[in-house]
């Protein structure tokens, strides 16, 4: 089966809800092993990833999770194939880079993802939507503890679970949310934020373009320690983080409500009118306009419209997803063109903002 | 500025990030950037890179004193290669490089012993290992209270153990 066939539609997959999901767009848990007598994917040799990769897709593919599930070599998936993965956030681009020797194994309710020799021989992880970073963990945890039966990984009783690049070693676990926080951005207190977080240790950064520019004032919050610190720990940690983040969220939005509602409204309904009569628009403007929206949704200033609506024109007007829809290779123009096209047409049902009571 | 990864091109992406009280510097060319996956999701790939090329520098910093270049006997890693990618080669090279890496560890990490999850099977022996300690010290006991058909009965439950342990090595 081809990707895009076995891939939920990007509306289902973005109907799937969870708690504070206005705020939480996904929660995340990654975890990183590798096998003890095989060097890491970046020293081992072709034939020896070849090799490994086959006997670790082996052993995934046989968990009782990932019945169902869609496996393949990197080799074979093509370039669209691979970026619509990285769109739908399930690989990473440096996965997406790799060809014969690595593969990636995604469960049927796609809440499970498995790359196979990325940086590390498996980085296994389990998504969840809204905050749900304990579920995420549980389920990781029984994968890993399924696989350690029948794999020999690196460990140590010193430093853990060995892994590829020393900032993983320990646990190798990985704990993210990706946040949607477009009223601490507007209230400007962002920055604070982030150096709050930072100071604990964490990591906090625009998830879409590069240094302080944050595309659709989306931003990923993630642990940094995984030495010294259980997993448990860890995942209570950043969870008590991610409240308090929601909690200022939370505050900015409704204070803005109260203090500057005609800025608020400013925001929200120049970016309906664009994204619903633009004739032209690059996928930056589409990210930042479709985040004011999202916040307009959840303002109740458009009813009848499920915030589920915007993250999937978010997802779908992403360059892959995009280009998927149509047969020819499109230029960059080309697509800025269409893509304005496709939201005219799906906002047409959707009336203006109205002024909350 | 030239890229800190390639060398070669100008650096274009600067990136700061503060992990616990310190602050790391990287500058990158659009095309290491880009391959590095700096705007990356799924990846994390900035972090590993920041703490990975900061790791490296200590490395060659601590090891350099002594003039020589350690290298790794499994897989024949050397600590220019962990500059280059901010990586080791196999679980071997923790070993081979474990002088210079626990400074490193010192600052990356809360602390540098692992606290968290065991594997099963090293559970079993570690659980195992402890059963025997207990044992042994009861027999030595019940040898100096003179109470040998105890002690006869625990040298039975002890050797039944390490029949266990000699397995679970295997
Ligand atoms: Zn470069
Ligand atoms: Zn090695």
């Amino acid at each position: 089966m081809k990707i895009h066939e076995f891939l939920s539609t990007p509306l289902a997959s973005c109907e799937r809800t969870g708690p504070h999901d206005g705020v939480v767009l996904s929660s995340r848990v990654r975890l990183a092993r590798n096998l003890r007598a095989v060097p890491f994917p970046g020293r081992a040799k072709k034939i020896e990833r070849v090799k490994s990769c086959e006997l670790l897709r082996k052993g995934v593919e046989e968990l009782p999770e990932m019945e169902g599930a869609f496996a393949d070599s990197m080799e074979h998936l093509g370039a669209m194939d691979k970026q619509i993965l990285v769109e739908r956030h399930l690989i990473s681009r440096e996965h997406a880079a790799k060809s014969a020797g690595s593969g990636v194994v995604l469960s049927r309710d796609e809440t499970l993802c498995v790359m196979i020799n990325e940086e590390d021989h498996l980085r296994m992880q389990s998504l969840q939507p809204g905050l749900q970073l304990k579920k995420a963990w549980q389920s990781i945890d029984e994968v890993d503890s399924r696989l350690e039966t029948k794999l020999d990984f690196a460990f140590s009783s010193e430093l853990g679970y060995l892994t590829a690049c020393p900032t993983n070693l320990g646990t190798g676990i990985r704990v993210s949310a990706m946040l949607h926080l477009p009223g601490l951005v507007l209230a400007e207190q962002i920055n604070q934020i982030i150096q709050a977080v930072t100071k604990l240790g964490h990591a906090v950064r625009g998830l879409y373009g590069e240094g302080t520019e944050a595309l659709g004032h989306v931003f990923q919050v993630s642990n940094q320690m995984t030495l010294g610190e259980s997993e448990p720990d860890i995942v209570e940690r950043i969870d008590k983080v991610l409240l308090q983040i929601i909690e200022h969220e939370m505050n900015a939005r409704a204070n803005m409500l109260q203090t500057k509602p005609k800025v608020l409204f400013n925001h929200i309904g120049r970016a309906y009118g664009i994204l619903a009569h633009s004739h032209c628009i690059t996928s930056k403007e589409t990210m930042n306009l479709l985040s004011l929206m999202r916040l307009g949704v959840g303002q109740r200033m458009f009813p009848g419209v499920e915030k589920a609506l915007l993250d999937e024109l978010f997802i779908i007007t992403q360059p892959a997803h995009l280009q998927k829809q149509f047969t020819e290779k499109l230029e960059a123009d080309e697509r800025d063109i269409l893509r304005a096209d496709m939201l005219r047409d799906r906002l047409k049902k959707v009336a203006g903002p109205v002024i909350p009571t | 500025m030239l890229c800190s990864q390639c060398n070669q091109n100008e650096a274009t992406v600067h990136l700061t990030e503060v992990v616990g009280d310190k602050m790391k510097k990287v500058d990158l060319c659009e095309t290491c950037a880009k391959a590095k996956g700096v705007s990356d999701p799924a990846g994390f790939a900035l972090a590993d890179l920041l703490l990975g090329l900061g790791a490296s520098q200590q490395v060659e910093q601590s090891t350099a004193a002594d003039g020589g270049q350690i290298s790794c006997p499994s897989c024949g890693f050397t600590q220019t290669d962990f500059k280059k990618t901010g990586r080791l080669g196999c679980s071997e090279c923790y070993q081979a490089f474990a002088e210079g890496l626990e400074g490193v560890l010192k600052t990356m990490h809360k602390g540098t012993r692992h606290v968290g999850k065991t594997p099963k099977a090293l559970r079993q022996v570690r659980d195992v290992s402890d059963q025997l300690k207990t044992l042994q010290k009861k027999l030595e006991k019940s040898i100096t209270a003179e109470d040998f058909e105890q002690a006869a009965v625990l040298r039975d439950e002890i050797k039944k153990l390490q029949k266990r342990l000699s397995e679970m090595a295997l």
